[in-house]
């Protein structure tokens, strides 16, 4: 072990990850005086935030009349009651501040006729609870989350924020009381080791796409942070909810955005077909994304799909015209030519469900505390440990998201963590000295994986685990194909034992990377399949042919998922919270999800 | 004295060959790149024959196969595979580029990769960009303003003011674009280059900005800005079709008016 020092730092708050929600924790700690430093395995503006187009919810009612308490109930509906409905007061009611805030810093968004933030509908957007169509959605054309992420770096840089760039971040520091006491994160650069100790270490890793095959996520979305909480022995929630966007490019699974449906485009079948019509007549293209993506399975296996080999499905936007294509959904026509050789303003894009975000992740509450049950409090906070954004479960988008809820999660949790250190810390405040053996597991498990000799490259166990969980954890599934998929994944997860990395070097050494990548994509993806083989209920993005129903009675909770191993996967429940924050709005019962 | 030559510790030899698999039906050859600085040696150019008949169609595509099943320690930056993350910005057949949005097809006969030109070499097509970050932080790049914002409402901006920051603010960073620029090649250290003058721009023709007095004086200096002779590489390479010659010339032309 000789070879690896430790460089040692120390902080008042570390920051894990430079996305959008761990930008907003980090200027807004650098503002309130912490010593603040944001470990990122990317340049910032690289995160996967940059890549979302159609826009960030916020009841603003620029572009007609609009209410919080209306966008609270779509999104508790959106997510079929598996939300927690104070978490989700907080951020609908906290969005319209958030969003003006973000102007403030310089957002370029997109504007109305008065010079207003410019909003478009989104699916499962609704006014008067459900009766007519809301335009929320604020946008910068079809690039917002580009407009977003790079204004937050730009106010880090304002705030002097300080970032380790291109740092991995390997395992949480974990003391014997069960506190999170800081992180061990290697310098891409120089392969050097660096211990941070901080008072407290938010994780903003954001999602797992890549456990999947086609996916709309970045490279880059290996669930680092998910996998750290695993290894530090507690629990991740809610993993079974995956969600699949209704129109990722078909091949390509480039994402194209839901405000496109918003603009007006819709679906249809070999036939021609509106198809939609018959599965959500009122909201029929609009509505939420678990509902649009079964209905484009059914079409596909009904032999209603598009093609030579009617497997997808075709997205029309030809009628509404270049100009509107031109000023509001300018990335759409790029990326169509680029990746599906489409000329839109002629001929529909080929689409088909691909998967997009993870509901599920790392349990916390509306302060983006992390929560676990301990001692039979289901409520029990880790001391020094949070988590914002993907990477969070707070549960705000319950069994399925709302499309523009997840730009509007990252500035509300992340400002709300911020907020909540404030409230909480002060600067400047001593350290404990951290456990002698601090880091160890970590330099252990890098330099195994580093000389590892095995038969099996990274590449290949990645794409089998990615074909199992594509192929056994889809938009629907039955008991029989889950049981199948967990017992694949376990003996492709047993694999990673014989593991082979090539490169042996220390500067720049992608190939260990990605094989630390692909271990925590693997615990990521054992926690979703097995716990969607043990909910046996549909509900949101989670759709049993075998139980087709919602089961309020036994199934309206949480999961926590443990994983100790390749096969070693235990759970507990969480209750959901169903009651409000305040008295300013009444919680919403769960009743049938109709759209 | 002028050296004509790389140093000696830059001359690119010839590297390796990897043969297509057996059964292969689609070859087209890759020469790609390559430094490792923890062997000590010089550059070299690695030739790669890739099926492409099981590859996807990008440029991306084939250093990705090419890393997964040919040789894993070829070292590059990606991230989002759809032209936004700007990651996977290199040379590509003599342009700069976003390896993830040109296809592998685009040329004759073998495609050369090499890195960002001009630029310090990490390893492979890794350059360190710490300089051409520190250029875009030194133009002060968020919204500088003196009168405080509405408190409950967003600042108005009519649509046209708008479309005035809509290009320039959709820049990547990737910078494809400076490091296709001579005049950047040459003064790197002094001159800002074509993505943090793109960058200024953006705030320049901000109409919510209030500080384009004390923006202009930063640029108005011979390096900063006027190392720009309009050569226009960067507008011809930008990968995102951005316009980053334009935007200088305007702003000397703001320059210009100001003094009268």
């Amino acid at each position: 072990m000789s070879d690896y020092e430790f460089i040692d730092h120390s902080y008042d708050v570390i920051v894990v990850g430079a996305g959008g929600a761990g930008l907003r924790a980090t200027f807004g700690l650098a503002q309130a005086g912490f010593a603040t430093a944001c470990i990122t395995k990317v340049f910032p503006t690289r995160s996967h935030t940059v890549a979302a187009q159609g826009g960030i919810s916020a009841a603003l009612g620029n572009m007609g009349q609009d209410d919080w308490r209306w966008h609270m109930y779509d999104t508790i509906k959106g997510g079929d009651w598996l939300g927690d409905q104070d978490a989700i007061e907080y951020m609908c009611k906290e969005a319209p501040d958030a969003v003006i805030e973000l102007e403030h810093y310089g957002v370029p968004f997109s504007r109305t006729e008065d010079g207003r933030i410019y909003q478009r509908p989104f699916g499962g957007m609704t006014t008067h609870y459900g009766e007519g169509t809301a335009q929320r959605t604020c946008a910068a054309a079809d690039r917002t989350g580009h407009a977003m992420l790079h204004t937050l770096y730009q106010q880090s840089l304002k705030h002097e924020a300080e970032f380790y760039i291109e740092y991995f971040a390997i395992d949480l520091i974990m003391d014997e009381q069960g506190a999170c006491r800081g992180v061990v994160a290697i310098d891409l650069a120089t392969g050097r080791l660096h211990r941070f100790r901080s008072h407290q270490v938010i994780l903003a890793t954001g999602g797992y796409g890549r456990a999947f095959f086609s996916c709309t996520s970045a490279h880059t979305c290996t669930g680092d942070g998910n996998a750290m909480v695993l290894r530090a022995g507690l629990p991740l929630q809610d993993m079974e909810f995956v969600q699949f966007h209704p129109t990722g490019i078909y091949g390509a699974g480039m994402l194209i955005t839901e405000g496109v449906r918003g603009e007006g485009g819709y679906l249809t079948n070999s036939d021609g077909e509106r198809f939609m019509e018959r599965y959500a007549p009122n909201a029929k293209d609009l509505a939420s994304r678990d509902v649009v993506s079964r209905a484009m399975t059914i079409e596909i296996r009904e032999g209603r799909g598009v093609g030579a080999e009617k497997d997808h499905i075709h997205l029309h936007l030809e009628h509404l015209g270049p100009e509107v294509i031109e000023e509001r959904l300018p990335g759409i026509a790029e990326s169509s030519r680029i990746f599906a050789a489409v000329d839109v303003a002629r001929e529909p894009i080929p689409v088909l469900p691909t998967v997009h975000y993870n509901m599920g992740g790392i349990p916390a509450n509306y302060n983006g505390e992390v929560v676990h049950s301990k001692d039979g409090d289901p409520e029990a906070v880790v001391p020094g440990l949070m988590a914002v954004g993907e990477a969070a479960c707070v549960s705000v988008h319950g069994a399925n998201r709302l499309g523009s809820n997840s730009l509007l999660d990252l500035v509300v949790f992340g400002r709300a963590a911020a907020h909540h250190c404030s409230e909480t810390l002060q600067p400047g405040a001593r350290h404990q000295n951290l456990p002698a053996d601090a880091g160890d597991n970590s330099v252990a498990r890098l330099d195994a994986l580093r000389n590892a000799k095995g038969s099996r490259k990274t590449s290949e166990i990645r794409l089998e685990m990615q074909k199992i969980m594509q192929n056994h954890a889809a938009v629907f599934r039955t008991g029989d194909t889950l049981a199948e998929g967990v017992e694949m994944l376990q003996q492709t997860f047993s694999s990673f034992d014989d593991v082979q990395v090539s490169d042996r070097s220390m500067i720049w050494n992608t190939d260990l990377i990605e094989t630390m990548e692909l271990e925590n994509l693997l615990l990521n993806a054992t926690a979703t399949i097995n716990s969607a083989a043990n909910r046996t209920e549909s509900r949101g993005a989670h759709a049993r042919e075998d139980y087709p129903d919602r089961d309020d009675v036994n199934w309206m909770k949480h999961t926590s998922s443990f994983v100790d191993g390749p096969g070693a996967v235990r759970f507990e429940y969480r209750p959901v919270h169903e009651q409000t924050l305040t008295d300013e709005v009444e919680a919403v019962p769960p009743k049938a999800r109709v759209y | 004295m002028a050296e004509f030559r790389l140093p000696a510790n830059s001359r690119i030899t010839k590297g390796r060959h990897f043969a297509a698999p057996d059964g292969a039906t689609d070859i087209r050859r890759f020469a790609v790149y390559r430094y490792d600085p923890d062997s000590g040696e010089n550059p070299r150019m690695d030739t790669y024959d890739v099926d492409m008949a099981s590859c996807g169609p990008m440029v991306l595509d084939v250093l990705i196969k090419i890393k997964n099943e040919i040789d894993p320690t070829l070292t590059f930056r990606r991230s989002c595979r759809e032209g936004i993350c700007g990651s996977c910005a290199m040379n590509i057949d003599g342009g700069n580029t976003l390896a993830c949005t040109v296809t592998a097809e685009h040329g004759k006969g073998e495609t050369k990769i090499y890195p960002l030109p001009h630029m310090p070499i990490v390893k492979d097509l890794v350059p360190d960009l710490t300089n051409f970050y520190a250029q875009y932080a030194s133009i002060k790049p968020w919204l500088q303003t003196r009168t405080p914002p509405p408190p409950d409402q967003e600042r108005l901006q009519s649509k046209e003011d708008q479309e005035r920051i809509d290009d320039p603010a959709a820049c990547i960073l990737c910078a494809c674009c400076s490091t296709s620029c001579p005049s950047y090649w040459w003064n790197s250290d002094r001159y800002l280059g074509p993505a943090a003058l793109l960058a200024a721009y953006r705030w320049l023709v901000d109409s919510r900005d209030e500080a384009k007095g004390e923006r202009l004086d930063d640029l108005e200096d011979p390096f900063r800005l006027y190392r720009c002779h309009t050569i226009m590489n960067c507008t011809q390479t930008c990968p995102k079709g951005l316009n980053p010659a334009q935007a200088i010339a305007e702003t000397k032309k703001m320059l210009i008016e100001r003094r009268h």
